[in-house]
């Protein structure tokens, strides 16, 4: 009888090893997701007629499955993790521009017209007004870019065991062990649980203004 | 070679136009699951985002669910599930029906909650029982909200059950594997271009459905 956090040596990476893995594969693409969402976003705030289509752009590449995005891509990156990472990079990106432009949209005009006449130049009122106003918003967002991500890596075990605690499926199959598979989809929904706990925790941290009743949602 | 030649490629090929591996037959397949899915998700997730919403109560618990079906990875409840039963069309549904749940429930939970409670007062005053209350007050006002919930799943069920094909069902999800295995990128940019094309589809159903079901009034109050 085998344990349950035993894995057959040719996945090359203890359980936590496989986690650890997961997350970075998970989360590095969500973080540049954000980081190109912010201009992406300021943008479309800035220029309004952008925005429509961006958002088709968006709806498009989120109803590529992620499968097709992952044996496209392998044509140019192999089968690596880029490969696997691009999509959930872009797959985030879409979920965050919204979110964004609707964060920074709902500040209302008071604000910003106070942000202005207490000497506020446009890069200070958006970094110390827009911004931080937009948070709830943007974590909103955040939690399904995230929490989608962490699922959807498991799909990179279809091109070359690329799928981090994904790759555990294929061994439940090859092996005829379905505890693995157990294993890796607890795990997943586990760390997709934790992290989405995680920002929800950020927001609280970031929000202090915010009437501290009902945080969860 | 790039992505347009690959589809180009696909699409002027006769020999995907007929036959059981046909484009005709894949999608009447991919759109079957898609509407048995979301017909299962809809009649869990409507019932109880309707009853929730309509008392109020159990909105940490939703949440607590919906996050918890979010988090569970599709491909690998899919596997697991097919291990489990074996071949058919059931492992295929649960992951589509987990998947597809909360972003209903969740919804129709929030619309119903969030209708202006005034006419909703109005309406008991006048002495309406409790049911019709739900349905001929606060179901038309939050409907086109409880529309977009029933998207946003759609959508999802659309794009996700390709990976029908890797427990050797099949829908569209076929090309894609196939392409995978076979090494033949025409068929997989094929397949996804089709995937992404049923996906616009879908949403312009939604919109169309929309435009028909929703109250002009309501339209007008500039929500949905």
């Amino acid at each position: 009888m085998n344990g349950f956090f035993d894995l057959p040596s040719d996945l090359g990476q203890s359980w936590l090893g496989l986690v650890g893995l997961h997350l970075r594969e998970a989360l590095l693409p969500v973080l540049a997701g954000l980081l190109v969402s912010l201009p992406v976003a300021q943008l479309c705030v800035r220029f309004r007629w952008i925005y429509p289509p961006v958002l088709g752009i968006a709806t498009v590449l989120y109803a590529i499955p992620s499968l097709a995005f992952f044996v496209v891509l392998i044509d140019y990156f192999g089968q690596s993790e880029t490969t696997v990472m691009i999509p959930l990079a872009l797959y985030s990106l879409v979920v965050l521009v919204p979110a964004i432009v609707d964060g920074v949209r709902s500040v209302p005009p008071e604000t910003l017209a106070a942000a202005q006449a207490m000497g506020f130049g446009a890069v200070r009122r958006y970094f110390q007004v827009q911004l931080p106003l937009a948070v709830p918003a943007i974590i909103a967002g955040l939690r399904v870019a995230t929490v989608s991500s962490i699922s959807l890596v498991s799909v990179g075990m279809l091109i070359g065991n690329q799928g981090a605690l994904g790759n555990m499926l294929y061994a439940a199959q090859t092996y005829g062990r379905p505890a693995l598979a157990v294993n890796a989809v607890l795990t997943i929904g586990v760390l997709g649980m934790l992290a989405d706990a995680a920002l929800v925790l950020l927001r609280f941290l970031l929000t202090p203004w915010m009437p501290r009743k009902g945080a969860g949602r | 070679m790039n992505v347009l030649d690959f589809a180009r490629a696909f699409f002027g090929d006769g020999a995907h136009w007929h036959g059981y591996d046909g484009i005709p037959t894949r999608f009447a397949e991919h759109i079957g699951y898609c509407l048995e899915a979301l017909a299962i998700a809809a009649a869990i997730g409507l019932p109880v985002g309707l009853l929730t919403g309509h008392t109020g109560r159990g909105g940490n618990a939703l949440a607590f669910l919906a996050t918890a079906g979010r988090a569970l990875p599709s491909f690998g409840l899919l596997v697991l599930m097919f291990i489990w039963i074996g071949l058919g069309l059931l492992p295929v549904m649960i992951p589509l029906v987990v998947l597809a749940v909360p972003p209903i429930l969740v919804t129709t939970y929030e619309a119903v909650r969030s209708v202006d409670p005034s006419p909703v007062d109005a309406a008991r005053g006048m002495g309406m029982p409790e049911t019709r209350v739900l349905f001929q007050v606060e179901v038309p006002v939050a409907l086109p909200l409880i529309l977009s919930g029933l998207r946003t799943a759609a959508v999802q069920i659309v794009s996700t059950a390709t990976i029908a094909a890797y427990v050797s069902l099949g829908g569209l999800g076929r090309y894609i594997i196939d392409g995978l295995y076979q090494k033949d990128y025409e068929k997989v940019v094929g397949g996804a271009t089709l995937v992404a094309g049923l996906a616009l589809v879908t949403l312009a159903v939604f919109w169309a459905v929309s435009r028909l079901a929703v109250s002009p009034g309501v339209r007008r109050g500039g929500r949905g």
